[in-house]
């Protein structure tokens, strides 16, 4: 139970640090990284609250431990963000569709739609369903979500024309 | 919901991770894609003194079409084996099954092995991999050994994998022209992406003049073990199969299985589940057999 000296990118910043093996991504994003838009929710690998992207594709950072992202790139929720710190189209599209309720899911589900978002700029139904089917929230229902990444999917492909 | 203190061994070779299996004296364990191991950790359901981290070790991870034979190295991703041409051309069964296992985060590191070492009975990788008469490798410091998947599982999340053995690689047959090869997979689960209250998996071989030459039919989640039933496989063999065989065939399924009750449903639930979901699977890799054949 030595602790071991990791460095790890996360949103293109490098960090270093000393951590005990058994702590997990997710607490060294939280509470080492100082970077608390990854939720804790399950702990086990259930609800998708804590869905980061790890080497480029998404992942729950409570079933990685803190030691196997030493020398990896990870970004979070934070990451979406704009340089200046505003609030990316992603973001945007979520608020402007009402998808969030008590919020509690919304950095995973913004994970998950950022990664189906930079592999399918259009989605249907199906992909996002498929996309964000590893997230569970409780108050909306969904539709208002779905609805949300539809509207960013619209609004991207506007930016780029 | 924290793990309890466990020292942390990367390993970079097999030979090291068989090493260090060796020296942990049935109390370390392998971390692959960590999806059913963090859980279990956090739940303090697995408390080991070490865990040997596999999934920086080069030679553990893809999959490669050899002369009769597909192998996929036990820490290749659950998402790496659905994308993959050589899985879609060779395996589509696995490839089937692989679209009910979990969903994109924990397909992204899960691993195919780890599927196959943790052997809950409702998984659908192991099941594929008996449907399609694959065998595990296992190595320790002593040598290898290769286990059919009739050998390898044991009971529920119980292999005959020894403590000081290392899950290498999972061995796929080829077997006939892939034309003539049909395959299906069906489940029921509580929701999409959950483990299945029963699945089944089937692969129809078809002569060229229609008739099924070899039928494997696999049952997950209706018993302490993925199973095959062979009566019923030998019922479809040599026919052209059609609804009164069907029938016959499927009449022997009640009595080869003993499932369980519990919270997700009962016994009897799954015995009704399992016929009905073996017709579906045997027809339509029936129908996905003679796709070519007009």
């Amino acid at each position: 139970m030595n602790a071991m000296d990791i460095s790890v990118t996360v949103n293109g910043r490098v960090i270093r640090d000393s951590v005990i093996p058994r702590m997990s991504l997710l607490d060294f994003l939280r509470d080492r990284a100082g970077l608390t838009g990854t939720h804790m929710g399950c702990e086990h690998g259930v609800c998708g609250a804590c869905s980061v992207i790890f080497e480029g594709v998404p992942i729950r950072s409570c079933s990685v431990l803190a030691v196997q992202a030493n020398n990896k790139e990870v970004m979070t929720v934070e990451g979406l963000s704009n340089d200046d710190g505003s609030t990316g189209i992603l973001q945007d599209a979520f608020r402007d569709a009402h998808a969030m309720q008590c919020g509690y899911c919304i950095p995973g589900m913004l994970v998950a739609s950022h990664a189906l978002l930079e592999s399918n700029p259009n989605p249907d139904l199906d992909d996002i369903k498929e996309a964000i089917g590893g997230n569970i929230c409780r108050c909306t229902g969904y539709i208002q979500i779905i609805e949300a990444i539809q509207l960013a999917a619209d609004r991207m492909t506007e930016a780029k024309t | 919901m924290k793990p309890a203190h466990f020292d942390y061994t990367l390993a970079s070779s097999i030979d090291e991770a068989i090493q260090c299996l060796a020296d942990g004296d049935g109390e370390a364990i392998i971390l692959a894609g960590g999806q059913t191991l963090m859980p279990m950790l956090s739940m303090r359901l697995a408390r080991p003194d070490m865990v040997i981290d596999i999934n920086e070790i080069p030679e553990l991870a893809g999959i490669e079409a050899r002369d009769g034979e597909i192998v996929i190295k036990a820490c290749t991703r659950q998402a790496a084996a659905l994308s993959s041409p050589i899985v879609n051309e060779h395996l589509p069964l696995l490839a089937k099954a692989i679209g009910n296992v979990g969903h994109l985060q924990t397909r992204n590191r899960g691993t195919v092995g780890g599927s196959l070492a943790h052997a809950d009975p409702a998984a659908e990788i192991p099941l594929a991999a008996l449907a399609l008469d694959a065998q595990v490798e296992l190595r320790n410091v002593g040598g290898r050994r290769q286990l059919t998947m009739a050998d390898y599982f044991v009971g529920p999340m119980m292999t005959a994998r020894e403590s000081d053995e290392l899950l290498v690689s999972l061995r796929f047959p080829t077997v006939g022209v892939p034309a003539r090869v049909g395959t299906s997979f069906h489940e029921v689960s509580e929701r999409h992406g959950d483990f299945a209250i029963v699945a089944v998996a089937a692969r129809i071989t078809l002569g060229g003049d229609g008739t099924c030459q070899q039928a494997a039919v696999a049952f997950g989640g209706v018993d302490a073990c993925p199973l095959r039933i062979d009566g019923l496989e030998s019922v479809l063999t040599g026919q052209n199969i059609n609804a009164k065989i069907l029938a016959t065939a499927v009449d022997l399924i009640d009595d080869a299985i003993e499932p369980s009750s519990d919270q997700h449903a009962s016994a009897d639930y799954r015995r009704r589940v399992a016929r009905k979901l073996a017709e579906r699977a045997i027809m339509e890799a029936l129908a996905d057999a003679k796709r070519d054949l007009g």
